[in-house]
């Protein structure tokens, strides 16, 4: 069974590669669209998964984040990820994996609550993002922000490393679970 | 043609009452937010004419002027019964229609098919077997032929106001229906076929794959995405499906459980659910839901049986 490891490959220079699963490949393609049309100093590559594990055969770069795409409005997304979630080696849950949730804006149509997928990420000891993918603006603003996580992931952002960066968002953004 | 007498020349150059009255119906049917885009379709009124016309007035007098201007045209029967095809073809979803398919008789060859020839020769047919009936053609999309039929007898003028339509695909065995009376008629619409099989087979499509354009995106799951597609692709078809807005399955079932005992377990009452399916286009909807990773492939037969079966009401019970 292949799990995905972080460090098992040698970089690419100057490549930072993201990874990112779910099972809405419209969403994840408009994601990635507009992640690649950041001014980035960095080369980037966005690789789509339905799921993990990924095909075995393939020749791919080392992956420095992944990011599980959970959509509120379907069980079955979030199904997904929690399957997929097994095919990740623990050490990769350093700061190199995230969760973002879509579909929070429509709560009629929600069928996953917020919590659960809070405590999915907390589980996970990773950060959850929330960001309305369907909409244009709040997608490019998601994906700056994937960029910049990603610089740091791949280690192109020097004094800054994935864990850093892990324990600053924790903090501020992960409330302690007791309170839910 | 019995000659007219002198005095009545041009009340015969005046357009007939009973096409007169026709146009009037068959406008007064049309919706004013339609009623622009469908006299433009059907191209008879001239722009200029058009613009003579007060579209602000009420609908019962600007009937009249345009009734007026087709009659200043010489309008015949048929530019009427145009007419009430392009109408049709804008109100397709209201009627009823059946789909016939024609299968080829044994040793039968394969005959290059002509628009022209097939028009001509079903006019032909209908006008011999029937002598009083109305026959029009208006070519449409995708090489499909509307074809309106309005029924007399043998002593009767038709009755414009209950036409049949056929709608005949030339590329392909289908031909749909439909008939505002009864369907007496059918034997003889399916007979004036049988010379003129489309043996051509569909025109292939190919998988419409995406391409990325951009190769920094990388597909990890192109096979899965591809399997999807042909497994959608088997189940629902390359067009576009049958308009239907709802679906509704009922279940009626005995609760189960592996656990002993419970409350449930000895119930003698089945439990019942209802789940309503509702959208514009549903089958469309249920098409694309594996493409668009809602669903896995290949769907619930629940689900993808509805065109086969004709049905969409559907009782679940226990075996």
């Amino acid at each position: 069974m292949s799990v995905l490891r972080p460090l098992d490959k040698l970089p690419g220079l100057n490549t930072a590669t993201i990874l990112l699963v779910g099972t809405e490949d419209a969403l994840l393609q408009q994601l990635a669209e507009a992640m690649l049309k950041e001014d980035c100093t960095s080369e980037l590559k966005v690789h789509l998964a339905k799921s993990l594990p990924l095909p075995s055969n393939v020749n791919r770069p080392r992956i420095d984040l992944i990011v599980f795409v959970v959509n509120l409005h379907s069980k079955h997304s979030l199904r997904n990820v929690e399957e997929s979630l097994h095919h990740v080696d623990a050490t990769f849950f350093l700061g190199k994996v995230s969760f973002l949730a879509t579909g929070a804006g429509q709560e009629s149509h929600c069928s996953i609550h917020r919590n659960t997928v809070m405590k999915l990420a907390h589980t996970y000891r990773s950060p959850l993002l929330f960001c309305d993918l369907e909409i244009e603006d709040f997608r490019a603003t998601m994906a700056q922000r994937l960029v910049r996580m990603l610089q740091i992931c791949a280690g192109h952002v020097p004094s800054v490393s994935a864990l850093n960066l892990l324990s600053l968002l924790q903090s501020s953004e992960n409330p302690s679970l007791e309170d839910l | 043609m019995r000659r007219e007498p002198a005095g009545d020349v041009v009340r015969a150059k005046e357009m007939d009452e009973t096409v007169s009255e026709f146009f009037r119906r068959t406008i007064l049917k049309i919706p004013l937010t339609e009623m622009m885009t469908i006299l433009k379709t059907w191209n008879f009124l001239s722009e200029n004419q058009l613009q003579t016309v007060n579209f602000r007035q009420r609908k019962e007098s600007l009937v009249q002027d345009l009734v007026l201007l087709c009659e200043e045209n010489r309008a015949s029967l048929n530019d009427a019964a145009l007419l009430d095809i392009i109408y049709t073809q804008f109100h397709r979803h209201q009627k009823v229609w059946d789909v016939f398919q024609m299968s080829k008789g044994p040793g039968e060859d394969t005959d290059l098919f002509d628009m022209e020839q097939f028009k001509s020769s079903f006019k032909k047919i209908l006008k011999r077997a029937l002598k009083n009936v109305t026959v029009s053609f208006r070519d449409a999309e995708e090489n499909a032929v509307w074809i309106r039929i309005a029924w007399g007898t043998q002593y009767r003028k038709p009755n414009q106001y209950k036409p049949a339509y056929v709608v005949y695909y030339s590329q392909t065995p289908y031909a749909f229906t439909s008939s505002s009376q009864l369907k007496s008629n059918l034997p003889l619409l399916g007979q004036t076929f049988e010379t003129h099989n489309s043996t051509t087979p569909l025109q292939e499509r190919s998988l419409g794959l995406d391409i990325n354009m951009d190769s920094r995106i990388i597909h990890e799951n192109k096979t899965e995405k591809e399997r999807v597609q042909r497994v959608t692709q088997e189940i629902f078809g390359d067009y576009p499906q049958p308009r239907l807005e709802f679906a509704q399955y009922k279940l009626e079932t005995k609760f189960k459980s592996d656990l002993n005992g419970g409350i449930l377990a000895e119930r003698e009452e089945p439990l019942r659910c209802l789940v309503k399916f509702s959208s514009p286009h549903l089958l469309e909807a249920l098409k694309s839901l594996a493409p668009a990773g809602i669903a896995d492939a290949p769907l619930s037969p629940l689900l993808t049986c509805i065109p086969n079966k004709g049905m969409n009401y559907f009782k679940i019970r226990d075996k």
